[in-house]
């Protein structure tokens, strides 16, 4: 081409840094090795043996729900006063982890971070997955599920209407529309990958199904050009949407009057710790997941020590968050939030309390390493670790909280029962086999992002046709 | 222009190129050259392209932004209207207009309507879903969707001559040329 004398700073010059995609390879080999999967990969033993465990604890969480049905929330280890218990620590982690998907989609789209195309489709669908869980919670813990629908405004005969001044009212409003935003942000991204798909099946069933789900898409300009439009719009949408959603789940507890949840600093720190504990999520299945099915030239080490860099980083705002707890437990001169943090270190949770520290500030300090940052056995076990820990801060947010409040007589303990943990099982086996499922049936990696990241697919405008 | 049967039998004329960068000077070259009832095709989104077959605006920016106003004005509406008129509640003596608290339902439903309406609004503007289309008569152009770039000149265009088209094509220097039946 001519214009080679002006070519600007379009070719990075000397990266040093690990590519986000593996050299040598081409439109066609991206595409073979991420299609193939699906297309072509025969089914191994080692999936089957997998998803017949988490199918099980699937079924499991099934047998589980329709047990709570019948009997009503008593076999929930829920108590007065800890009334919420497992059902709202799960929730909140649930969506916690929700939150590194839309992040990835998003805000790094936003940011034009080029590693994120390679981990925003499973990211997203763990999202998905992820919320299906968080919602069952809240929905079950209502005693009466069925009756869910009453959460919504709609005119009826009891010509009754939901509280709009009530947090828990924009919680249905906020996780909702992160659900239906998210499956849409989603379907959208899969649309030219569906084409792709469907040029590429073998199999009769494969085509019509892939073919129905990418509607006719053909890679018309006109259509990227909207798409493009539509994509970006959506990420801007999005963003400020994952940054509301758990602030409105901290909403629920800031606008109580609870020691240790009437604070103003539980929006940014709950989001924080979603965004922390999201990250966690995705390494935790990306390092597994890129080893399995060899997708270490996509999923690279930058891929991965990127996302433990956004966790290291997230982290320290959740100690920020922690300290300024404690902080204001002695500066606010109130006995109850002072007391609060006594009790937290040590009151009957003491060694709860310490563990979630341990886990959540003092583990994941040794990401300052990058040896730690770069081994996948490594940070696979710390973002484990991470995950317990952000488990545990609800653990401790909502039951330290609730067992002890202003009155020594309406204290109490909570124990959860076999039926708290086979729920909570039960949604990791729901997850998983979401996941499972997903590995199998979709591409878990955006083609076409993919190949817009090549070389070959930056396009300079030529001298002649500049007018 | 005598060429009137093969009108309505063939939906235009495909050329084939190996790069981004040879279709994008190719639609350049075409639509300099008075086409206009043209598409490129490609598997994954080329910067210029759309600019280069002579499309520069689309209105989904404009489909959101009236799908996240009625978003906003339905969810504050609907808020307004339970909370004052139908069903007004005496919480904590706060006012029935207590606005701050409709903020948030009412920035969902921002969000929820926009963002439907950008997809809604890509997909319909885009004139999907379309199970059928010429194009795919070709059967080369399965490759679209992987690693193949194509520019389409319809039948449908002033312009459009059979023989002189092909020829002008023919000039781009494509890797093949096929006629595609409507």
């Amino acid at each position: 081409m001519a214009t080679n004398t002006q070519t600007p700073v379009e070719v990075p010059v000397a990266d040093r840094r690990v590519p986000v995609i593996a050299p040598g390879h081409t439109y066609s080999t991206i595409t073979e090795k991420i299609s193939n999967i699906v297309l072509t990969r025969p089914i191994s033993l080692g999936w089957i043996l997998g998803f017949l465990i988490v199918f099980g604890m699937l079924n499991m969480l099934m047998g589980v729900l329709g047990y709570l049905f019948v009997k009503g929330t008593g076999i929930w280890g829920i108590n007065i006063p800890v009334g919420w218990g497992f059902a709202i620590i799960n929730f909140v982690w649930w969506i916690g982890i929700g939150h590194a998907g839309t992040l990835i989609s998003a805000i790094l789209a936003l940011l034009r971070q080029t590693w994120r195309n390679s981990i925003n489709r499973f990211a997203e669908a763990m999202t998905l997955f992820a919320v299906a869980c968080a919602g069952i919670f809240p929905l079950a813990h209502t005693g009466r599920p069925w009756l869910a629908y009453w959460l919504f405004p709609y005119p009826n005969t009891m010509n009754y209407w939901p509280n709009f001044r009530s947090p828990l009212v924009w919680d249905v409003f906020a996780v909702s529309t992160y659900f239906t935003i998210s499956l849409v942000f989603w379907f959208v991204g899969l649309i030219p990958d569906f084409a792709t798909m469907r040029d590429r099946a073998e199999n009769l069933w494969a085509q019509r199904i892939y073919g129905l789900l990418a509607m006719g898409w053909r890679g018309s300009a006109r259509h990227w050009h909207r798409y493009e439009t539509a994509y970006l719009l959506l990420a801007g949408l999005a963003t400020p949407l994952v940054l509301s959603v758990h602030t409105v789940v901290s909403f629920d507890f800031a606008v109580g009057i609870v020691p240790g949840w009437h604070t103003t600093i539980f929006p940014p720190y709950f989001v924080a710790g979603a965004i922390y504990s999201g990250f966690a999520m995705v390494l935790c299945l990306a390092i597994p997941i890129r080893s399995i099915y060899k997708l270490e030239d996509f999923i690279t080490i930058r891929h991965i020590e990127n996302s433990a860099k956004v966790m290291l980083a997230t982290g320290l705002i959740v100690a920020y968050g922690y300290g300024i707890e404690a902080f204001m437990g002695w500066y606010s001169g109130n006995r109850y939030d002072s007391f609060l943090m006594w009790n937290r270190l040590h009151g009957p949770y003491k060694f709860w309390y310490a563990a979630l520290l341990a886990c959540n500030i003092f583990i994941p300090q040794i990401l300052w390493l990058k040896k730690f940052r770069t081994s996948t056995g490594w940070l696979w076990l710390i973002s484990f670790t991470v995950l317990l820990g952000m488990w545990l801060e609800r653990f401790i947010i909502i039951v330290v909280s609730l067992s002890r409040d202003f009155l020594n007589s309406s204290w109490g303990m909570y124990y959860p029962t076999k039926w708290d943990w086979f729920t909570f099982a039960g949604t990791i086996g729901l997850f998983l086999t979401g996941m499972w499922l997903f590995c199998r049936v979709l591409p878990m990696i955006s083609i076409f992002e993919l190949r817009t990241l090549l070389p070959e697919a930056q396009v300079h405008e030529t001298a002649e046709v500049k007018q | 222009m005598n060429e009137s049967p093969t009108y309505g039998s063939v939906y235009g004329l495909m050329a084939e190129f190996d790069s981004a960068q040879e279709l994008l000077a190719a639609a350049h070259k075409t639509h300099q050259e008075g086409y206009r009832k043209m598409d490129a095709y490609s598997p994954f989104p080329i910067e210029g392209l759309a600019d280069a077959i002579g499309f520069h605006k689309n209105r989904v920016s404009f489909v959101v932004l009236i799908g996240g106003l009625i978003g906003l004005m339905s969810a504050y509406a609907l808020q307004y209207w339970v909370a004052v008129i139908t069903f007004p509640t005496n919480v904590g003596g706060r006012p029935y207009h207590s606005w701050p608290s409709f903020i948030i339902v009412t920035f969902e439903l921002t969000i929820l309507f926009g963002g439907i309406s950008s997809a809604v609004g890509m997909i319909a503007l885009n004139g999907l879903p379309m199970p059928y289309h010429p194009v795919f008569n070709v059967p080369a152009f399965t490759q679209a969707s992987e690693n193949k770039f194509f520019l389409v000149v319809e039948a449908s265009d002033p312009q459009y001559d059979p023989a002189g088209t092909r020829a002008f094509l023919s000039g781009l220097a494509p890797r093949m040329i096929a006629e595609v039946p409507s």
